[in-house]
């Protein structure tokens, strides 16, 4: 079959959509593993969102060693070229076309034209988008100085441009703190960083950026309204109670010149969408079993595409993960399992990947509780597991290996849940 | 005597640490739950330091610019004044990751990224 005879065909084993860690991480392996490898990206450098991000922190796990952004992308882009793997960069993909298991069909443009990819795989580490304005209620004005976190770090960190003079942000977890001491330290006021809960969302080492530059943290608080000529000029406070709903009367201006949003990512899945791919409501990314396999066979995913992830380290681990799921379903057309164990969530989980085991390997549960607690049990009745953990906060992705044996004797599903210890 | 109360930032568990300090002496410090903890804290309140990060521009690159960081922890009141000299420098392509871009006052600024 060849469904657009005028466009030139490419043909390859596995297609990776995405050059990010996830996407690098996962052709690397699938390279190392004896396939035949395209990888894709929009932009026009490899790396994805890494190169912008210039502070430290990444790569204790993966690579034992701490690392910044840029650093970690190079060494994975290091690995990749070194090992050969084909890629494209500025390639935007427009359309995965599923024709049957081992027959994929995968359109792109690029700088030398349209072209269409013949692969038994695909791997989607296409990475997150940003919460915008308007998806968190925020109205007034459409005036220049609204940004989102990435939008701003990408013209500081990528470009040189500082975006603003006076800024206030939305949004406490880790991005909008991070950027708060970036425009601090490049001589813009921040004059306030507003968080919707009641605590910070971002882990404690980067709130303390707040106190290292004197920073404003309203909690409790919520950003409804921005107003300016051309520009923002002054945006509009209020508080709210524990129902998160606005208290009247309590409402202040903030007077500023940009407007940064940090209110979180969501998985970037459009294209996996349109090609019937479940998606999990919890996580906004795919439900997958434990090679990372979407309910469309032969469609893998890893990265923020899977699951809003916080740390890069766990974003490559998937990638690999999904390349050798990638390898066993080209190898034997298709990943089977003698049953599948249900994964769900218990008291206090507010999120769980993967969502299906097979009980034939070792697999790494991702998971996130609802809200914060302290001296709990992270336990799995139906297998007796049972895990101490001394504090758990909503911003920080929890990770627990389950060994094959343990979810063998598993029947049927297995509940997941965070309670007192 | 002074209080200070801060969150432990040397690993995820982050505890709650209150340091005693009078006449810049420190007299006790609680809440740590490992030695690298108090050790932190102690320098925390004596002479807190980081690393810090920017960008520089650079000439012939790639992307416009190319991001650096110091080759070791800064004094915290020294920040300013460095991040003044960083927006004084301009490089020139190529840059390799690891190289040497500039120094100030005997700290090494280095290029995180490639140019």
């Amino acid at each position: 079959m060849e469904p657009f005879p005028e466009i030139p065909m490419l043909s390859y084993d596995v297609l990776v959509i995405g050059g990010g860690p996830a996407g690098m991480a996962a052709a690397v392996r699938a390279r190392e593993l004896g396939l035949k490898v395209l990888l894709l990206d929009e932009n026009d450098y490899l790396g994805g969102i890494l190169p912008q991000c210039i502070h430290p922190g990444f790569g204790l796990h993966y690579f034992r060693e701490e690392l910044t952004g840029p650093e970690f992308a190079a060494r994975l882009a290091k690995k990749l070229i070194e090992l050969g793997v084909e890629y494209r960069t500025s390639a935007r993909v427009l359309e995965i076309k599923n024709y049957s298991d081992l027959e994929k069909v995968v359109i792109f443009t690029s700088p030398s034209g349209v072209y269409q990819v013949w692969t038994k795989a695909v791997i989607y580490a296409a990475g997150a988008r940003e919460r915008h304005a308007f998806e968190i209620g925020i109205v007034g004005d459409r005036v220049s100085g609204i940004y989102t976190a990435g939008e701003a770090q990408t013209l500081m960190d990528i470009y040189g441009i500082l975006p603003g003079k006076e800024i206030v942000i939305v949004g406490s977890g880790d991005v909008g703190l991070i950027m708060a001491r970036r425009f601090a330290l490049e001589g813009a006021k921040v004059k306030a960083v507003v968080e919707l809960m009641p605590y910070p969302g971002g882990l404690a080492r980067n709130v303390m950026i707040l106190k290292d530059f004197n920073i404003p943290l309203y909690l409790g608080h919520k950003v409804v309204e921005v107003r300016g000529k051309g520009r923002v000029q002054r945006v509009k406070v209020v508080k709210v109670d524990e129902n998160l709903n606005e208290v009247p009367g309590s409402e202040f201006w903030i007077e500023a010149d940009t407007l940064v949003i940090s209110a979180g990512l969501v998985p970037a899945v459009k294209n996996l969408k349109k090609i019937g791919v479940e998606i999990d409501p919890a996580t906004g990314g795919p439900v997958v079993n434990d090679r990372l396999e979407t309910s469309v066979p032969g469609i893998f995913v890893a990265g923020n595409s899977l699951v809003i992830n916080d740390l890069v380290d766990y974003v490559a681990e998937q990638g690999e993960l999904a390349a050798e799921g990638a390898k066993e379903f080209i190898d034997n057309g298709g990943i089977e399992s003698r049953k599948w164990v249900k994964v769900e969530k218990g008291s206090n989980v507010r999120l769980v990947v993967p969502h299906y085991l097979s009980g034939e390997r070792d697999v790494y549960l991702y998971l996130r509780v609802a809200k914060p607690m302290e001296d709990v049990e992270l336990g799995i009745p139906e297998i007796g597991k049972r895990l101490k953990l001394p504090v758990v906060k909503p911003a920080e992705m929890i990770r627990v290996k389950l060994k094959a044996e343990e979810i063998q004797n598993a029947d049927g599903k297995l509940t997941v849940e965070v309670v007192k210890a | 005597m002074t209080t200070y109360r801060f969150t432990c930032i040397v690993c995820p568990l982050g505890c709650a640490i209150e340091v005693d300090v009078e006449d810049g002496k420190v007299l006790e410090v609680k809440g740590h739950t490992c030695p690298r903890g108090k050790e932190w804290a102690v320098q925390e309140v004596t002479n807190p330091k980081r690393v810090v990060m920017s960008v520089v521009p650079v000439e012939g690159g790639a992307l416009p610019t190319v991001s650096v960081k110091t080759a070791e922890p800064v004094p915290k009141e020294k920040i300013p004044e460095l991040m003044q000299f960083l927006a004084g420098i301009k490089v020139k392509a190529p840059v390799k990751i690891g190289d040497v871009v500039a120094e100030w006052e005997g700290i090494k600024i280095v290029a995180t990224r490639g140019a």
